[in-house]
C-alpha cells in the first residue's frame, strides 16, 4: 500500500519504521530537511520537502495514488487541512493527529464533517492506559479486547510467588481460575509458550483472562490489589489534565506538580477537583514536602524523559506502591528496566499501534479484519483480535487438531459474549473474537494466516 | 568500521559476477572454444567458493553507515575487477595479469580504454564477457544486488546506491530501494534491448549487436572490431548507436518521469537541457571545423555527431580518427570528455548537474562582489540547492584536479609525449577509453609501463566511483580501531 505520513515527529517516525518494515511504500512530508535527511539515512522511505498542507507538497508526495494519508505534524490545524486537501485530491482513507483538548468535543463532528476515517490523540490514549493501569497497580502493563471483557496483562514472576518453578499445564492450580500465559519474557528474549513451560523467578508472563477473573487471580497468587486513593502527578501537560479528568470522576484524589505558572493557573481553572502545585517536581524537597512518601502513586508526566526516569526511580526509592513513567524515545528502555521505574507508558508507541492494526484492516481483503492490536513485552510480541468469518478456515475443528504456525498461540476465543480461555478440545466458529498472540517478527493480516497448513479454498 | 557486513556485501557482489559469467561460459561451450571455457568455468568455481564463503560470515550488526557504505562499494569493485580479469588469464589470451586487470577494471568501469592490438583475434566469448562488464559496470553491480534481494533487513542499504550511482545528488524514484533499483535496472534493460533489436534490423550480425549494445548501454565503449564502429560501412547503424549512446548519457529519472507521463517535468530538466545544447553547439562547431576533411555536410555532421556523443557520454567508440582532426576539435573533444553526461546516467566525467551548480555558484560569487549583502541561493529545476551539496561538489572539483596532476606525473615516467600522457589520464579518469596522440582511436594502452597501468587503472575505479569511495579506501583512519 503507498501512504503518505505528514510530519516527521516522534508519532511519524515510528509509524514510518513500523509501516515500511510491513512492507508498504511510505513518502514522508516535512517541512525541516534535517529531520528529512535522518529518516531518508535510517529508513527506506522517500521524502518531501515542504508545508504537508500545500496542495504543492501533496502533489509532489503523489497524494493523489496514494491509499492512506496520516497527518501528524505538530499542528492540529495543518493536520486537519492536510486531510481535507487529501480527500478533495483522491486519497480515500484520512487520518489525522488532534490532540488539543479543546477541540476533543468536537472530534466526531470533524470526522463527519472531514471525512476523516479516524483520528488520533496520543495523549488521551496515554491517559486511558494510566487509568486502567491505575485500576490494577499489580500488573505492569494491562490492554483489553473484545470491548473489556478480555484482559492482557504483564506481572513479574517475584522470588517467592508461588508461580516460580511451575509448569503451565500445572498453572490451573495456582490460578484457580480461567487464565492463560501466552508470553513469557526470560532475559531480554520473547516465549511463546506449550504446556512444558517451566516458569521461573524473575519472569515477566503475559496473562490473559477475562476481566472477572483478574481478581481472583490476584488473589490466589497473594498479591494483594490494594486500591489506589490518591496519585500524584510530575508534570501537568495534556496527559495530565485527560488523566485527572477521569481518576477525579472516580474518586482518587489528584496532585498535580507544574513548574510553569501559568500553566498552573489553567489546570486549576479546568480541574476543581485537583491540587495543583506550582514548583520544580525534580526537586527532592518539594516532593517530600507535598507528601511522595504517603501517595499511592507517582506517575511522571514532565516533557523530559531523564526527569521522569529519575523521578520514578525516587519515588521508588521512597516506598511508593506504584510508579508510572512517561517516556518518549523507548530506543533506551531495556536499559531501564527492572531499575525501579514501574509501568512504561510511552504515547507515540500507542498510536502507532492504533494506525497499524488501522492499516492492517485496510490491506485485509477476507473480512476477518484486525481489530485491536497491542504490542506486548516491549514491543517484542503482539496480541491481536480477529473475528471468524465464513471464509475462516477451520472452523469447528478442535484446536488440537489444527497445525497453527510456529510462536502462534491462540489466547482467547470469546462466543458470544462468553469468554473462553481455549483447551485443546475447543473450537472456532463463525462469529467468535479470537484473541492471538504471536511474536512481533511476523506480520498477520488476517486469522487465516495462522494455520500451518496451506489448504488451497484459501 | 563493521568488517562482517563489508564481507558479507562483497561476497554478495561476487556472487552476481559468477551468476552473470554462466552466460559466458555458455557461450564459450556454443562458440566450442573450449580454452575459453576452461577458464570461465575455473573462474566461476574460484567465485563460487570465495562468495559461499564470505556469506557464510555472521553479520550481528546489520546498519549501514556512509562508511561503511563507501568500503562496501570500493571493495566490491575491486574484487570483481581482480576476479573478472582471470579468464583472460588463464587461457593466456592476455599473458600478463596485470594487462588481464587493466582491461576488466577497463570494462567494468566502463572506460572502454584496451590494451589489445587485435581485437578481432580474441575467443568471442571473452569478447562476450568483456561488452558484458560495460554492461554491468554501467548501471552498477550492487545496484543490481538492491534490486534482486528480497525483503531488505538492512538498515542504510541507500547508502551503497549513493556511493555506487554517479553524480552530486542521488534519490530515489519511488519510496522503496529495492523497487528503485528494479526500476532501473527496468529501464536499463530494456532500451538495451530495443538498441539491439535495432541494431540486428540494420543488418550487424547477431553477436556482434549484442556486444555493441551491451557497450553502449554502459557507455564502455568495448567494440569486438578493431576499426570499432568505424568497421560498418552502414549510416544506419552509425546513426543508431550515436543516438543510443546520447540517450544512455540522460538521467535515467527523465526516462522514469517520461514513463509515468510527466513530459513537461522531464523535457524542462535543466541539466538535460544543458546536455542537450552543450552536445548540440559541439557538433555543430565540430562540423564546421572539419568540413574540409570529408566529401560532403552530411558526412561531416555525421562523424561529428558521432564522436561527440561518444566522447561526451565517455563511451569511446569512434567512426573515424578523430586523432587527424584539426587542433580546435581535438580540444573541443578533450573539453567534452571532461565535462562528461548527466548525473544518473551510466556515463563518466564531472557530469553536467555538476557544471550547473559551479556555474550557479560561480555566478553568485561574481553577483556578491558587486552586491557584497545580497543573498543568493541556488536553485536547480525550482528545487534549492543545499549549501552542503555545493561544498561537495567544490572539494570533489579540488579532489578531481588533484588526482588528475598526480597521475599525469606518475605516468609521464614513461616518456610519451604530453598530449599521450595527459589524454591517457583524462580518457581513463574520465571512462572514456581513447584520448588523443598514442591512445587515440585507433591506437591502445599496450606500450603503458607497468606502473602506468596501476595507476591508470586506478584512476578508471576512481572516476567510475566518483573519487571519494576509492580515497576512503586509502585513508588510514578508516581502518583505526575506535578506543
Amino acid at each position: 500500500m503507498k501512504i503518505v505520513i505528514a510530519g516527521d515527529g516522534k508519532v511519524g517516525y515510528t509509524l514510518s519504521e513500523q509501516l515500511s518494515k510491513e512492507g508498504h511504500d511510505i513518502v514522508v512530508i516535512d517541512s525541516n530537511p534535517q529531520v528529512l535527511q535522518e529518516v531518508l539515512d535510517t529508513l527506506d522511505v522517500m521524502v518531501v520537502n515542504g508545508n504537508a498542507a500545500s496542495l504543492e507538497a501533496q502533489k509532489k508526495a503523489g497524494v493523489e495514488t496514494s491509499d492512506l494519508v496520516i497527518a501528524a505534524t505538530s499542528s492540529d490545524e495543518i493536520n486537519l487541512l492536510c486531510c481535507v486537501l487529501a480527500r478533495k485530491l483522491g486519497c480515500k482513507h484520512t487520518i489525522s493527529r488532534v490532540r488539543n483538548p479543546e477541540y476533543i468535543e468536537q472530534v466526531q463532528f470533524l470526522r463527519e464533517e472531514f471525512g476523516l476515517s479516524m483520528t488520533i490523540n496520543p495523549e488521551l490514549a496515554a491517559a486511558r492506559e494510566i487509568f486502567r493501569l491505575i485500576q490494577f497497580p499489580s500488573f505492569l502493563k494491562r490492554d483489553s479486547f473484545a470491548k473489556g471483557r478480555v484482559e492482557l496483562v504483564e506481572l513479574k514472576v517475584g522470588e517467592e510467588s508461588a508461580l516460580a518453578n511451575k509448569q503451565l499445564d500445572q498453572i490451573h492450580e495456582v490460578f484457580k481460575t480461567r487464565a492463560l500465559v501466552c508470553a513469557v519474557e526470560r532475559e531480554e528474549k520473547v516465549y511463546i509458550p506449550n504446556g512444558n513451560f517451566t516458569l521461573r523467578a524473575g519472569d515477566k508472563i503475559t496473562v490473559t483472562a477475562p476481566r472477572s477473573s483478574l481478581a481472583i487471580m490476584l488473589k490466589n497468587l497473594k498479591e494483594t490489589n490494594y486500591k489506589i486513593h490518591s496519585v500524584m502527578m510530575i508534570g501537568g501537560g495534556r496527559i495530565a489534565e485527560y488523566l485527572s479528568e477521569d481518576l477525579i470522576g472516580s474518586g482518587v484524589a489528584v496532585k498535580i506538580v507544574e513548574k510553569d505558572e501559568a500553566r498552573c493557573i489553567e489546570l486549576a481553572e479546568k480541574l476543581p477537583g485537583a491540587i495543583i502545585i506550582n514548583g520544580d517536581g525534580s526537586k527532592q524537597e518539594l516532593l517530600i514536602e507535598e507528601g511522595i512518601k504517603s501517595t499511592d502513586a507517582v506517575i511522571t508526566l514532565t516533557d523530559f524523559d531523564e526527569e521522569n526516569l529519575i523521578i520514578s526511580m525516587f519515588a521508588d526509592y521512597i516506598g511508593a506502591p506504584k510508579t508510572i513513567t512517561k517516556i518518549n524515545r523507548t530506543e533506551y528502555s531495556h536499559l531501564f528496566k527492572d531499575r525501579g521505574i514501574g509501568s512504561v507508558v510511552s504515547p507515540k508507541q500507542l498510536t502507532a499501534h492504533e494506525i497499524i492494526r488501522y492499516v492492517r484492516a485496510m490491506g485485509n481483503t477476507s473480512g476477518g479484519a484486525v481489530r485491536t492490536l497491542h504490542r506486548i513485552v516491549d514491543e517484542k510480541a503482539e496480541a491481536l483480535e480477529f473475528e471468524a468469518v465464513g471464509t475462516t478456515r477451520n472452523l469447528g475443528i478442535p484446536l488440537m487438531k489444527l497445525k497453527l504456525k510456529e510462536d502462534i498461540l491462540i489466547a482467547c476465543i470469546n462466543r458470544r459474549g462468553k469468554v473462553i480461555i481455549p483447551k485443546g478440545s475447543d473450537t472456532i466458529e463463525e462469529k467468535d473474537i479470537v484473541v492471538v498472540v504471536t511474536n512481533a517478527e511476523r506480520t498477520i493480516y488476517d486469522l487465516n494466516d495462522i494455520f500451518a497448513d496451506e489448504t488451497k479454498e484459501a | 568500521m563493521n568488517i562482517r557486513i563489508i564481507g558479507n556485501y562483497v561476497g554478495q557482489a561476487l556472487r552476481v559476477e559468477w551468476l552473470f559469467m554462466i552466460p559466458a561460459l555458455i557461450l564459450s561451450l556454443v562458440f566450442c572454444e573450449w580454452y575459453s571455457a576452461i577458464g570461465f568455468a575455473v573462474t566461476v568455481a574460484a567465485l563460487v567458493l570465495v562468495s559461499v564463503g564470505l556469506s557464510r560470515v555472521k553479520v550481528e550488526e546489520r546498519t549501514i553507515y556512509t562508511r561503511e557504505g563507501f568500503v562496501i562499494v570500493a571493495l566490491s569493485w575491486i574484487s570483481m575487477s581482480l576476479f573478472g580479469a582471470l579468464p583472460f588469464f588463464i587461457i593466456g589470451a592476455i599473458p600478463n595479469y596485470i594487462d588481464c586487470i587493466f582491461e576488466t577494471v577497463s570494462g567494468f568501469t566502463t572506460t572502454g580504454a584496451s590494451i589489445l592490438r587485435d581485437v578481432e583475434a580474441m575467443p568471442r566469448s571473452l569478447l562476450y564477457w568483456r561488452s558484458f562488464t560495460n554492461w554491468l559496470g554501467g548501471m552498477g553491480a550492487i545496484v543490481f544486488l538492491l534490486a534482486i534481494s528480497p525483503k531488505e533487513k538492512t538498515k542504510g542499504s541507500l547508502r551503497i546506491l549513493r556511493a555506487e550511482s554517479p553524480g552530486p545528488i542521488v534519490g530515489k524514484l519511488v519510496p522503496k530501494i529495492r523497487s528503485t533499483a528494479l526500476l532501473l535496472y527496468k529501464i536499463y534493460i530494456a532500451l538495451t534491448v530495443l538498441e539491439m533489436i535495432m541494431l540486428i534490423a540494420g543488418g550487424m550480425p547477431v553477436f556482434e549487436s549484442v556486444c555493441h549494445a551491451f557497450s553502449t548501454a554502459g557507455t564502455g565503449g568495448f567494440s569486438v572490431k578493431n576499426a570499432s564502429i568505424g568497421a560498418y560501412d552502414s549510416d544506419y547503424i552509425q546513426i543508431v548507436i550515436g543516438v543510443f549512446m546520447l540517450l544512455f548519457g540522460i538521467n535515467f529519472n527523465v526516462f522514469y518521469l517520461l514513463l509515468i507521463r510527466k513530459i513537461k517535468q522531464a523535457l524542462f530538466n535543466q541539466e538535460l537541457r544543458l546536455y542537450l545544447g552543450i552536445a548540440a553547439f559541439s557538433t555543430a562547431a565540430i562540423t564546421i571545423n572539419t568540413l574540409s576533411m570529408f566529401d560532403n555536410v552530411g558526412e561531416a555532421l555525421k562523424h561529428g555527431f558521432f564522436q561527440v556523443s561518444s566522447i561526451m557520454t565517455t563511451t569511446g567508440f569512434a567512426t573515424t580518427d578523430f586523432n587527424l582532426w584539426p587542433e580546435f576539435s581535438k580540444c573541443l573533444l578533450v573539453v567534452l570528455m571532461i565535462l562528461g553526461a548527466c548525473a544518473g546516467s551510466t556515463a563518466g566525467g564531472i557530469k553536467m548537474a555538476r557544471l550547473l551548480i559551479l556555474l550557479k555558484s560561480f555566478r553568485n560569487t561574481i553577483q556578491r562582489m558587486i552586491h557584497p549583502r545580497s543573498v543568493k541561493i541556488i536553485k536547480i529545476d525550482g528545487e534549492v540547492t543545499e549549501e552542503s551539496t555545493v561544498r561537495e561538489v567544490t572539494v570533489f572539483m579540488t579532489a578531481y584536479v588533484m588526482i588528475f596532476g598526480a597521475s599525469i606525473l606518475a605516468v609521464s615516467l614513461d616518456n610519451f609525449d604530453f598530449e599521450t600522457t595527459a589524454t591517457a589520464v583524462v580518457a581513463t579518469l574520465n571512462n572514456i577509453g581513447p584520448g588523443l596522440g598514442q591512445v587515440g582511436p585507433t591506437g591502445n594502452f599496450a606500450d603503458f609501463s607497468i606502473f602506468s597501468k596501476i595507476v591508470l587503472s586506478l584512476d578508471m575505479l576512481i572516476g567510475r566511483l566518483e573519487i571519494f569511495p576509492m580515497l576512503m579506501l586509502a585513508a588510514p583512519s578508516m581502518w583505526k580501531r575506535e578506543k
